[in-house]
């Protein structure tokens, strides 16, 4: 056990007092599960670039679209960013709204089991939000693709050919919202509970009605929670595979028109549908992309930890 | 099998800051001492680290001596544990491990070292720990029951006996009564009369008066000023910091002149 | 602030009440208001062809109007917004219950079909058409989740003993810090990373149970650490500071007291990492495959695991296509009901093995 050894190593630095080998031995253990799960995460990082060499290394012209790994990973990257993007504009407003809707007017008796229903989305698999995507919103979104083609049209977005089937860009980003609602909300709930009651009640004494309270001391209290919440259901979003490979009409290309049946896929959509039925440079190429969407969350993520720690080292909870 | 501390020029620091100067004190076996002062003055602080419990908040450290009967508890080679063994200690809030129950409670030390011991032998441990307590006859019909369903002084008295029934030589009380109730507070002062015939006790208190009874030695801890370390100003048997103190410091803080 | 409210009483009667008294909406005005807005919305989607969809736009649009002109109209502006909020606050809730509803309804309808005997005791050896079912893959799914139990709750729970126990300075903040960065990593990143783990030992196309186990626990780890330190967090210091009075050396003091006392919520967390995992598709789709067999070796070849097989069956039901597609519902369907289940399991865990008090 290297872990033990270096833990050692760091006790016989400052003046350590005494301890008994059961001590030494469970304070190693732990520690080194610790610094496993770092190895992990670098594991992740180091494995992921060490396959994919061999597809960044390969001439353009082997690379499936014969214009080597970037060009290949351009338009999924741009599906991905597209999909995440329709989510999070979706389900931000949503999700805060929610948030307030539990912690601030629903009766006190029933919020927790209104949470609790909330909490149930993020409780389902993905591939059961891809079945449900593809047999009940995707028809039930034709009619509104019709009439967005018929009036809508002048705005990019809508351009049309509306789609038959309803399984465009716009039914994969409504699924993603839905999936990434409970995420949002829930990290809004806390931190909107969280808001001073010293204050809320400051506002209420003041004559304020319920919007202006929650308008003075929660929302100010609360932004850079909702901030990293909604980032964080980004990071969910651009990584979600299943229910986007199912939903999808996928056919390349980068169009910004988002009710038809042509669509750019996704990263992890693509890995999904293809990685079966690779082999050789194909997979090598595929975990290219993977490496490139690990990187992209990561910086989603790691920005979205940092905007949410540094609101809980300046809230003085501690 | 009660002790005797020699302490000699303890200071005691929480990373850098010194919370603790220059403590020098002969505490007698089988006696109480009491250790009164204002709030923040290093009193709790200098109990804990007569039997290093603050090592347990990090960057704790202390220099100078604590000796029990000849050993030095800072000797290099001495394991906290081991002194902790010795030297048993009850808190301000009653604290009996709410998954066990009220006998698992009172063998908790023995148990949690894995020390081997006849059911009898056990049996024997509770009920002689619990009467040192004054706490069998309320609780010897549900010994099984939580501990925690106990009633605040009945609790702390169990952790009196939790305390005792690892046999320790020193008795550390930190604010025992502070949580408690006027006869719950009354039960435990008669306890410590009765249980410093064995213990050495020491007991720190904001209660003049309790000092005053139960008490054959008293310390009074002041600090200067906010920031400044705090010092034990005075050292005496009770009767004569409570009539006459030497210092001036002590008579302002007892008669209620204090800052 | 705004300023003062419209409403103010006209010169003080001789025995004015102590609080003052002002125009307002009765007590169920607000909401009767709505509702009104409902019934002109119900008339006009009946004008231009029923539809759901389009009777939910227009309510919501048309009885947030109603209650806001109205009540601006008696009450002013401040109460009228203050009313205009809780309706757009009320109606997010709403609408985000019907993606629930529908798809529990999409889901339990189509997943009863086949909701059978067969379905729970049959693989699809041999199946062409009707028939079949899910056998290999629910144990499939119970092999590999439970290999990946295995792995993840020593290891984060180990973790978060250090997080909580022994952790300081710059280890610490950086293990804080990358395990929530890595509850965030996509799950194919997961099965795309057990893959290129592998592949170093067994060469290009391998496919079996464990690398799946290693996948979701890449996932199912940082779960474990959150949750765990969370709760050991709750277990009050004074507890570990008694412990250590006795004479108790730290690790007994963890693996005797504190952990005793968390237990009910480590089993809760645990409980919800295994429930989060249990329904991952992505990973094993990339390193676990599917295979048509039983197999009971997560150490050799591909197996079938039920999101997996769900996935396939609706995406390849072969022909005709009927019967696929009716296996996948049911398989959606059952993977619901398991997650479910852990679910309700979590939350008597906590509520069961809670410390008692005996009060």
């Amino acid at each position: 056990m290297t872990s033990l050894d270096t833990q050692r190593r760091k006790d016989a630095q400052p003046p350590k007092p005494v301890r008994s080998p059961g001590d030494r031995t469970f304070a190693g253990l732990s520690t080194g599960a610790g610094i496993l799960i770092l190895l992990v995460l670098a594991g992740v990082a180091a494995f992921l670039v060490s396959e994919s060499l061999d597809a960044i290394s390969a001439p353009a012209e082997d690379i499936a679209g014969g214009e080597g790994v970037w060009a290949y990973v351009g338009p999924l990257v741009f599906g991905t960013l597209v999909a995440a993007v329709i989510a999070l504009v979706v389900a931000t407003p949503l999700g805060v709204a929610i948030a307030l809707f539990i912690t601030y007017y629903a009766p006190k008796r029933v919020a927790a089991t209104l949470g609790y229903l909330i909490d149930l989305l993020a409780a389902i698999p993905s591939v059961v939000y891809g079945f449900w995507g593809l047999a009940a919103l995707a028809p039930a979104m034709v009619p509104f693709y019709a009439w967005a083609e018929d009036n809508l049209s002048f705005i990019p977005f809508f351009a049309g050919p509306a789609s038959a089937t309803g399984r465009t860009m716009l039914t994969a980003g409504l699924v993603l919202a839905i999936m990434i609602l409970p995420i949002i909300s829930a990290i809004s709930r806390e931190v909107f509970s969280q808001a001073p009651a010293l204050h809320r009640e400051a506002a209420l004494a003041l004559g304020a009605t319920r919007w202006e309270m929650i308008k003075m001391a929660v929302l100010p209290y609360g932004k850079s929670g909702v901030i990293g919440g909604s980032m964080l259901g980004l990071g969910r979003a651009l990584g979600e595979t299943l229910a986007v490979a199912i939903v999808l009409s996928v056919s390349g290309g980068v169009t910004f028109n988002l009710i038809s049946s042509s669509n750019p896929s996704t990263i992890a959509a693509n890995i999904a549908l293809q990685f079966p039925e690779s082999s050789g440079l194909g997979v090598s190429t595929l975990i290219f992309t993977g490496l490139v969407l690990f990187v992209i969350t990561l910086a989603v993520n790691m920005l979205a930890r940092y905007v949410v720690n540094r609101r809980a080292d300046f809230s003085g909870a501690n | 099998m009660a002790k005797r501390i020699d302490v000699s020029d303890l200071d005691i620091f929480y990373g850098n800051f010194k919370a603790v100067e220059g403590v020098n004190v002969s505490i007698e076996p089988r006696s109480v001492t009491a250790l009164i002062g204002p709030s923040g003055c290093g009193k709790s602080t200098f109990l804990r680290s007569l039997n290093r419990m603050h090592e347990v908040i990090p960057g704790a450290r202390v220099e100078g001596k604590v000796v029990i009967d000849g050993q030095d508890l800072y000797g290099s080679d001495v394991d906290p544990v081991d002194v902790r063994r010795q030297i048993g200690m009850v808190f301000q809030r009653p604290n009996p491990f709410p998954t066990m129950s009220i006998y698992d409670n009172v063998v908790a030390g023995v148990r949690l070292n894995a020390r081997k011991m006849k059911k009898s032998d056990l049996d024997d441990l509770v009920e002689s720990s619990l009467k040192g307590a004054n706490l069998w006859n309320e609780v010897k019909d549900r010994l099984d029951r939580p501990g925690s369903g106990l009633s605040g002084g009945q609790q702390q008295r169990l952790c009196i006996a939790r305390a005792i029934a690892v046999q320790p030589e020193v008795l550390l009380m930190d604010e025992p009564c502070s949580a408690l109730d006027p006869i719950s507070t009354l039960a435990i002062e008669d306890l410590m009369t009765e249980l410093k015939d064995r213990f050495t006790i020491v007991i720190v208190t904001h209660n003049m008066q309790q000092a005053a009874r139960v008490s054959e030695q008293t310390g009074f801890f002041n600090l200067n000023g906010v920031g400044q370390p705090g010092r034990l100003i005075e050292f005496n048997p009770t009767e004569k910091i409570f009539s006459n103190p030497d210092q001036k410091a002590t008579e302002d803080y007892i008669s209620g002149r204090f800052g | 602030m705004t300023t003062t409210a419209p409403t103010r009483p006209e010169a003080p009667e001789p025995e004015a009440p102590a609080v003052r008294t002002r125009r307002g909406l009765p007590r169920f005005g607000g909401t009767g208001l709505f509702v009104a807005g409902l019934v002109v919305a119900g008339l006009l989607t009946a004008l231009s062809g029923w539809s759901w969809g389009l009777f939910a736009v227009y309510g919501i649009v048309l009885g947030t109007l109603v209650t806001y002109v109205g009540s601006r109209v008696v009450e002013g502006p401040r109460k009228a917004t203050d009313r205009l909020v809780t309706c757009l606050v009320s109606s997010a809730f709403a609408i985000a219950m019907v993606p629930l509803v529908s798809l529990v309804y999409t889901v339990v309808s189509n997943g009863i079909t086949r909701l059978d005997g067969t379905f729970f005791t049959n693989s699809m050896v041999g199946v062409v058409g009707e028939g079949g079912g899910a056998y290999h893959a629910i144990m499939g799914t119970l092999i590999i989740t439970a290999l990946a139990a295995l792995i993840s709750v020593p290891i984060g729970l180990l973790a978060a003993i250090y997080l909580v126990e022994y952790g300081r300075g710059k280890l610490k903040k950086a293990l804080t810090f990358f395990v929530d960065v890595m509850t965030g990593i996509p799950s194919i990143v997961a099965g795309l990373f057990a893959y290129a783990f592998f592949v170093i030992f067994f060469g290009p196309g391998v496919r079996f149970g464990l690398g799946g186990a290693v996948a979701l626990s890449v996932l199912m780890i940082p779960v474990v650490v959150r949750s765990s330190e969370e709760v050991l967090k709750l277990v009050p210091n004074e507890l570990r500071e008694a412990s250590y009075a006795l004479g108790v050396p730290k690790w007994r003091t963890i693996t005797k007291v504190v952990i005793p006392t968390a237990i009910a919520g480590l089993g809760t967390s645990v409980t919800l990492a295994i429930a989060r995992v249990i329904g991952e598709t992505a990973p094993l789709l990339v390193i676990v495959g599917i295979t048509a067999a039983t197999n009971f070796d997560p150490f050799d070849g591909r197996m079938a695991t039920l999101p997996v097989y769900a996935y396939y069956q609706l995406t390849q039901p072969g022909v005709p296509p009927q019967f696929g597609i009716d296996r996948a519902w049911t398989a959606a369907l059952v993977l619901i009901i398991i997650v479910m289940a852990l679910n309700v399991v979590a939350r008597l865990i906590s509520r069961f093995f809670a410390p008692k008090t005996g009060r």
